[in-house]
């Protein structure tokens, strides 16, 4: 589904991706670990298309076409979605008319007709429930004055709504308390499927037991320097990344 | 002086010998053209015109009376009227009464005409009372003064809450000729009562026209006004409009205006507040693009002690377009205890566009609670990927974010259907088809 081939990318002047490659198949879970500033956001970022950073050499392949020059709304619409790190609080939109107007400009793109509004409501009623969201939460300004866990929930109930195939999870777990974390794993899990596939991307080894992945990566300094099976987590929560960057420099 | 000015001048004399020259109204028009005469048109070595030209807008060959006026059909005027509620409507045309477009009452209350309320007796106490009473004496509301004859006259007597929203529209079809209109509204509601106004002016014709429009608006005491300007004119017209609203005590008085059309727009706004606990809220959204220039001048003078006013005024500038704010707040001694807000947020979106934005605070009370903001920015660029990202165009994500951040002055508008209609104006300006329901 998608495929990364050395790919270097920089922002401003600064260099942050030095060469990922990167597969991840239909039904797959990876994740990426790593330090602060290894460019795990950054990462995110560029599959999504943000325009502020530039690649300089490589590609992103998303079902074997070439990412390059499609615009952040293209590819969402190819299926590519991102949990935001950091959700942007945006006053005077509702969530509802947000999320209506993202499905509907989804399937516009698409050369389907909107959603009839009778189906839009039970989906938004049934991903509610899903994410144990009060619908209430939809009538207010996107993310405006959430608290961090609802701002998280806020995304994922958003990919819910979206049903992207490949759904990028950057650093969802933070500002999570343990109950949100369960819900909010619980509700990716419940929407993966064969079809799909999931890019978490992570500090701690936490969410990794509620979503447990089939890949584990570590990322440093822009470059995979380590891949494994979820016990590659276990070992970095273990033995933190200093034995990591050990591992590098040797 | 300008062939405009001249031509105003000379055409008086010939415009008031139809008028009855024992009228109680003809001596304050005589003295007005007198005054604009002294006065002549406002130029940009005055204070508050600073940053506004009239120069271009005056010096088209207007007509002062239409000569050639186009009978209107109601689907002629359908797309201008908030036509899917029950309203009085008082519409004009070419400054002509149009009474088969119109819904007039004199059943327990009088919305109707000022040209009937001037000629018949029985409206002469009001008219002594009020008419030109807090209107401006400067050049060009005495323009207006000289030249009133015709516009809206409504008065609700004590007690009577208004069963339905009044439309006044004033049309002008101006054909082969660029026109300079004068209309003239008489607003006087009375204790207790309660009426929403809804007022446009609205040009049909390819030619220049020139609305100056002046509103002398009474809330006496408890009295509950919702008053509501589109401007959303086309770009061959210009409008100076001034709005003067005197507040009694515990009267409440609220403006929308909504400013997305014309070529030049300028609106003078003055709230007295003359008794105690008096609600004053002003609130305005502008979305202007090439060659347009819009321009708000408010002034909220506080007499008395314990009254509140609000003002919240967004502006979303494109292309070459030009915005001006200037809101003064005036706090007299007497006045503590006072509650003034002012917000003036812009966002500019391109570089060519110029907002000018000034607030004028002047306080001579001591115990009181003032506050003023006023930003210019860019649209978030974050907010914008964030919306992209989810699959919304950029264009669409552009308005959806413009919209955002105009619907705070949107929520507090009372009648839905103006809601609905606002709307879809701000997504037909911005070019999208998306829907902003709230």
């Amino acid at each position: 589904m998608l495929k990364i081939k050395n790919l270097h990318a920089k922002i401003e002047d600064k260099g942050i991706l030095k060469g990922i490659n990167l597969e991840i198949k239909a039904g797959e879970i990876h994740a990426i670990m790593g330090p602060n500033g290894s460019g795990k956001s950054t990462l995110a970022s560029v599959i999504t298309g943000k325009e502020e950073y530039e690649v300089t050499e490589g590609e992103i392949l998303f079902e074997n076409e070439d990412l390059e020059e499609v615009s952040p709304e293209e590819r969402a619409h190819k299926g590519i979605f991102m949990s935001f790190q950091y959700p942007i609080e945006i006053p005077g939109i509702t969530t509802t008319n947000f999320i209506k107007t993202a499905i509907n400009e989804t399937r516009k793109a698409r050369g389907e007709n909107d959603m009839p509004a009778k189906d839009m409501l039970k989906m938004l009623r049934e991903k509610c429930d899903l994410l144990d969201i009060d619908q209430k939460f939809l009538s207010r300004s996107i993310n405006d004055g959430f608290s961090g866990g609802e701002k998280k929930r806020n995304e994922i109930f958003q990919m819910a709504m979206l049903e992207p195939k490949l759904a990028i999870l950057d650093e969802t777990d933070s500002g999570l308390d343990i109950d949100a974390l369960k819900i909010v794993a619980n509700g990716v899990n419940k929407l993966k499927s064969q079809e799909n596939a999931v890019l978490v991307i992570t500090h701690y080894q936490r969410l990794l037991d509620y979503i447990v992945p089939d890949y584990v990566h570590v990322l440093f300094d822009g470059k995979i320097v380590k891949s494994g099976t979820k016990d590659l987590a276990h070992e970095l929560e273990k033995k933190g990344y200093d034995w990591i960057k050990e591992e590098v420099n040797k | 002086m300008s062939q405009l000015k001249e031509k105003l001048l000379s055409s008086f004399i010939a415009f008031e010998e139809q008028k009855n020259i024992d009228s109680y109204v003809h001596g304050i028009r005589t003295k007005a053209i007198k005054k604009f005469e002294k006065e002549g048109f406002p130029t940009k070595k005055m204070e508050a015109w600073k940053y506004t030209s009239l120069k271009k807008t005056l010096n088209y060959d207007y007509k002062l009376f239409p000569t050639a006026t186009e009978a209107l059909e109601f689907k002629d005027i359908k797309d201008f009227l908030i036509d899917d509620i029950e309203s009085y409507k008082i519409i004009f045309v070419d400054g002509k009464y149009c009474s088969h477009l119109s819904e007039t009452t004199h059943d327990g209350m009088d919305i109707c005409i000022l040209s009937s309320a001037l000629s018949q007796s029985k409206y002469d106490l009001v008219i002594e009372n009020y008419f030109d009473k807090i209107s401006k004496k400067d050049g060009i509301t005495s323009l207006n003064t000289a030249f009133s004859s015709e516009g809206s006259y409504i008065h609700i007597p004590k007690n009577v809450q208004v069963d339905k929203p009044i439309q006044i529209v004033y049309f002008s079809t101006g054909k082969n000729e660029s026109v300079l209109y004068q209309p003239r509204n008489l607003i006087v509601v009375d204790e207790n009562s309660h009426v929403e106004i809804i007022e446009r002016h609205q040009s049909l014709s390819s030619n220049s026209i020139l609305v100056n429009s002046v509103s002398e608006i009474y809330c006496n005491q408890r009295s509950i006004v919702q008053h509501y300007k589109i401007q959303d004119d086309n770009r061959n017209a210009s409008l100076i409009d001034n709005t003067f609203i005197s507040q009694q005590r515990n009267s409440d008085y609220t403006l929308h205006t909504f400013s997305f059309g014309g070529e030049l727009t300028r609106n003078n706004l003055s709230i007295f507040q003359n008794g105690e606990r008096i609600e004053s809220t002003i609130k305005g959204i502008t979305i202007i693009g090439e060659n347009q220039h819009v321009d708000h001048n408010t002034l909220i003078h506080h007499k008395k002690p314990n009254c509140n006013s609000y003002q919240d005024y967004k502006g979303i500038f494109g292309e070459n377009s030009v915005g001006v704010f200037n809101g003064q707040v005036l706090v007299e001694k007497e006045a503590q205890k006072t509650n003034a807000f002012q917000a003036n947020n812009n966002i500019l979106i391109s570089d060519k566009a110029t907002i000018n934005t000034k607030p004028q605070l002047e306080i001579f009370a001591d115990d009181v609670k003032c506050s003023h903001g006023c930003t210019v920015g860019q649209l978030d660029k974050n907010a914008l990927f964030y919306l992209r990202s989810r699959g919304i165009p950029e264009k669409e994500a552009t308005a959806l974010l413009m919209f955002g951040f105009a619907n705070k002055v949107l929520s507090s508008v009372s009648i839905p259907e103006v809601k609905t209609r606002i709307n879809n104006i701000i997504a037909k300006k911005l070019g999208v088809k998306i829907g902003f329901d709230i």
